[in-house]
């Protein structure tokens, strides 16, 4: 048997006399499919950066090719054929989506003219590679997420990776998106390359894996071929501990109306005769493509873009939201997909990040109290166990899980009526995964009306009593708990034989 | 750990002392810290409101010219005959709403802030100008001088209401609604929408706000003296957001306390006199200016990036 593509022995990191990595050995062959899993804080970063070069081992050896590299640095490591993906692409949002791809592969002196016509056409030719297509002429900021990925992966395609690293390709891809991506590396497995793919979400790595490496607390627990785990016995490993049911799905009874929808439209952001009834205690999954209108659905009932034709009754008073304020007085919390981005204030601590959106609860005459403030946010760190030193530690310190269980914490100070979840555990690592689901589920019994927009479908099947899919803008079908199957909602996502459009792709 | 920017230029300030105390102890005069304060004050209290601004993710660089503006409509209004307590509010109530124009089209109109405030910095400049024809506002009344009050007694007066000011707008900022609607919009405008918070009114308050400021600066100044120039405020904006950068207020928002620019009024405010008590020619006065807020600049620089590599195409979802 030749030499591994790369074999990383023995390797070992610390960050200010933290280990990060202890001994952890790993190694890649050429055509396979090597996924790296375990919690967040396992050790998966800091091992891709020794990789990539971004980050250098304390102590330990890594060959690439059979052949020792002494000094990885990110040059080398890109000389070496190594390219690494990431969950947040790092695209330059003025730049055309062309010259981003030109950025890193053609070489040359400054002063050569440039080729723009053979730029554009590598571009689309890179990019159909990944099976979608994407103008080359449009700048890099006007791209949706999973376009960014896109063009990040054809980046990594032209640049001929021969060792590609792939974190969270797929966060924030939509199912069919998925299996695109899926093509594409099933190809570069065929063409010899070795494939470092990172996931959360373990259907997908049980699906395309060939072996699995476990990471935990910054060791590697073991590999296995992935025909010979299950996904439970792989929970168990990366977790250490047995995760008691993986979907804390119970029954709740039914209450009266929450929210109903008639009609509703949107002609600027494309939502067409949306109409549904969510019941308190209700969860229902909101399923569909990206692009499909699921979040611009959730703006309008959040505000953000007002509906332009029908009615929405809020616990059977009609609304017109026109405002987030609007919208959180009537008893709509929303969780927006980008947390980061959207959903907390990072230069904020956790406790100012719980009170925002609803500070008249923790203040008196526009004075806020501090106290009652700090108390309100102490009760949902330990409702959700945030981890966190304290409610007065700004929320960029906290892991990813934890940042959502604080934007979670805003919401549900506000006492909805309505939470609307908008990809709530992308992201977010197998254990804070499952106690954000467990917290859905104690919200719908407290009586909550929960819509919950998600990709991922085993989270839409496990979570929902119905899933409403939506394709072009509309429901195109709603499924109860026992009808819901992932071919039933697939074929409801796509039933429509003609390719979405450009503009259906842009969220 | 939040506090090392003000400890720093407070230690800076102390050394500034110590030499003085040691080389030129005639700086510390009575007249010459009169003279220091009553030089500084328009400096804080527009700085005061330049900070909200530079807080709520902005900048508003029409001060000089709002407050050469402000100065003059001060002058006219007591010329017409008007009792002072009507001039002051008169005054403050033509700076708010500059401030409110330049507010609105950065807010509503969404038109970048420095591009609103450079074309107001012009037009009020050379607007003002073209009235004027350059002459200056004379003959002002017997009450419009010192307000009225002796000349001992006024800096008194304007101590005051300074420390009023600037203990209202500390305290405010930290344990009112507003002033953590302030925080969060320069912090992350898009998160404080979704908040539910009024993002554009933030936005727009600060900078009438900051006008109202400048209108009070441009009065309290003009009382000094018997005649209002109308080239009054030239470069104080660079002075302003000089003393609000050194102060430690992040120039992209969301982070910055108001003691801070406190200090940094001090800081830079002190050391031009000082040069003159040390014997060293006051042609260094802006060299070293540009060196403090070089220091502090590359000191921002090289703390650690809460937002990392967020922020950029990462997330764009236009």
């Amino acid at each position: 048997m030749t030499a591994p593509l790369l074999n990383a022995v023995s390797i070992s990191k610390s960050f200010a006399g933290v280990r990060a990595l202890k001994q952890v050995s790993f190694d890649l062959r050429a055509g396979e499919v090597h996924a790296l899993v375990g919690e967040n804080g396992a050790g998966k970063s800091t091992l891709i950066k020794i990789m990539t070069g971004a980050e250098t081992a304390d102590a330990g050896t890594i060959a690439v090719g059979g052949q020792p590299v002494r000094q990885l640095d990110p040059h080398v490591s890109r000389a070496l054929g190594i390219a690494a993906i990431y969950q947040q692409p790092a695209l330059f949002p003025d730049l055309t989506v062309a010259e981003n791809i030109a950025l890193t592969l053609e070489s040359g002196h400054a002063w050569r003219r440039v080729d723009w016509p053979a730029r554009r056409e590598k571009a689309a030719a890179l990019i159909g590679r990944v099976g979608t297509a994407i103008d080359p002429d449009r700048p890099a900021e006007s791209l949706t997420m999973p376009e960014q990925q896109v063009v990040e992966i054809a980046k990594a395609l032209g640049a001929d990776a021969r060792i590609l690293i792939m974190d969270e390709p797929t966060a924030s891809l939509s199912e069919r998106e998925v299996q695109g991506l899926f093509d594409v590396i099933a190809a570069l497995r065929r063409q010899g390359a070795g494939i470092i793919y990172i996931s959360h979400r373990l259907e997908e790595v049980m699906a395309i894996a060939d072996r699995v490496t476990v990471l935990r607390d910054g060791e590697t627990v073991g590999t296995w071929p992935a025909r010979e785990v299950n996904r439970t016995e792989l929970i168990r490993l990366m977790v250490g501990r047995e995760l008691s049911a993986v979907y804390p799905k119970r029954q709740v009874a039914r209450g009266e109306v929450a929210l109903e929808l008639r009609g509703v439209s949107q002609r600027e952001t494309g939502v067409y005769d949306v109409s549904l009834s969510l019941a308190r205690g209700e969860i229902l999954g909101l399923a569909g493509l990206v692009g499909s209108g699921r979040t611009q659905l959730a703006e309008i009932l959040f505000g953000l873009t007002p509906a332009d034709a029908g009615t929405i009754t809020v616990a059977g008073v009609p609304r017109r939201l026109t405002s987030p304020a609007a919208a959180i007085a009537a008893g709509i919390a929303y969780l927006p997909e980008d947390r980061r981005r959207h959903g907390v204030v990072l230069e904020m601590s956790v406790a100012a990040n719980t009170s925002l959106a609803n500070l008249a609860a923790v203040s008196s005459a526009g004075l806020i109290r501090g106290a009652s403030e700090r108390q309100q946010a102490q009760q949902y760190v330990e409702r959700f166990r945030i981890k966190t030193p304290s409610v007065e530690t700004d929320v960029y310190a906290l892991s990813g899980g934890n940042q959502q269980k604080v934007a979670l914490a805003r919401w549900l100070s506000t006492k909805p009526t309505v939470l609307i979840l908008d990809e709530p555990t992308q992201g977010v690592d197998v254990g804070s995964k499952a106690e954000i689901h467990a917290l859905m589920q104690d919200l719908a019994e407290q009586g909550i009306a929960i819509l919950m927009i998600s990709s991922e479908l085993p989270e839409i099947l496990g979570m929902s009593d119905r899933v409403a899919v939506m394709r072009r803008g509309t429901i195109a079908g709603i499924l109860s708990r026992d009808e819901a199957t992932s071919d039933k909602i697939l074929a409801l996502a796509l039933e429509d034989p003609r390719p979405p459009t450009q503009a259906a792709l842009r969220t | 750990m939040t506090h090392r920017r003000e400890l720093s230029v407070a230690i800076a300030i102390a050394v500034l002392g110590i030499v003085l105390v040691v080389a030129a102890p005639g700086y510390f005069s009575g007249e010459n810290l009169n003279d220091l304060f009553l030089a500084n004050m328009p400096v804080l209290l527009v700085a005061l409101g330049a900070t909200l601004v530079v807080l709520a993710g902005e900048i508003d660089i029409s001060v000089g010219s709002q407050f050469a503006v402000c100065s003059v409509a001060a002058g006219v209004l007591a010329n017409a005959g008007w009792p002072m307590p009507l001039v002051a509010i008169g005054t403050c109530l033509i700076g708010a709403m500059f401030g409110a124009v330049n507010g609105a089209l950065v807010a509503y109109v969404r038109i970048p802030s420095i591009v609103v405030t450079l074309a107001a910095m012009v037009a009020l400049r050379d607007g003002l100008r073209w009235i004027t024809q350059g002459a200056w506002v004379q003959g002002l009344p017997d009450s419009f001088q010192w307000f009225g009050l002796s000349q001992a007694a006024y800096p008194l007066v304007a101590v005051a209401v300074v420390a009023v000011l600037f203990v209202s707008i500390s305290w405010g900022l930290r344990h009112l609604s507003a002033g953590r609607a302030i925080y969060a919009t320069g912090s992350n405008p898009d998160a404080a929408r979704l908040a539910g918070l009024d993002v554009a009114a933030v936005k727009a308050l600060v900078f009438a706000a900051g006008g109202a400021l400048t209108a009070l600066a441009a009065l309290l100044n003009s009382v000094r003296f018997n005649q209002i120039p109308s080239n009054a405020g030239i470069g104080l904006e660079m002075k302003v957001i000089a003393a609000v950068v050194v102060g430690g207020t992040a120039i992209r928002g969301g982070r910055g306390y108001v003691a801070g620019t406190l200090l940094g009024v001090i800081l830079l405010g002190a050391i031009g006199p000082a040069l003159t008590y040390l014997g060293v020619s006051a042609y260094w006065e802006r060299a070293i200016h540009g060196a403090i807020i070089l220091t502090a600049v590359a000191f921002d620089a090289t703390r650690a990036e809460p937002l990392g590599r967020v922020g950029r195409v990462a997330a764009a979802r236009a």
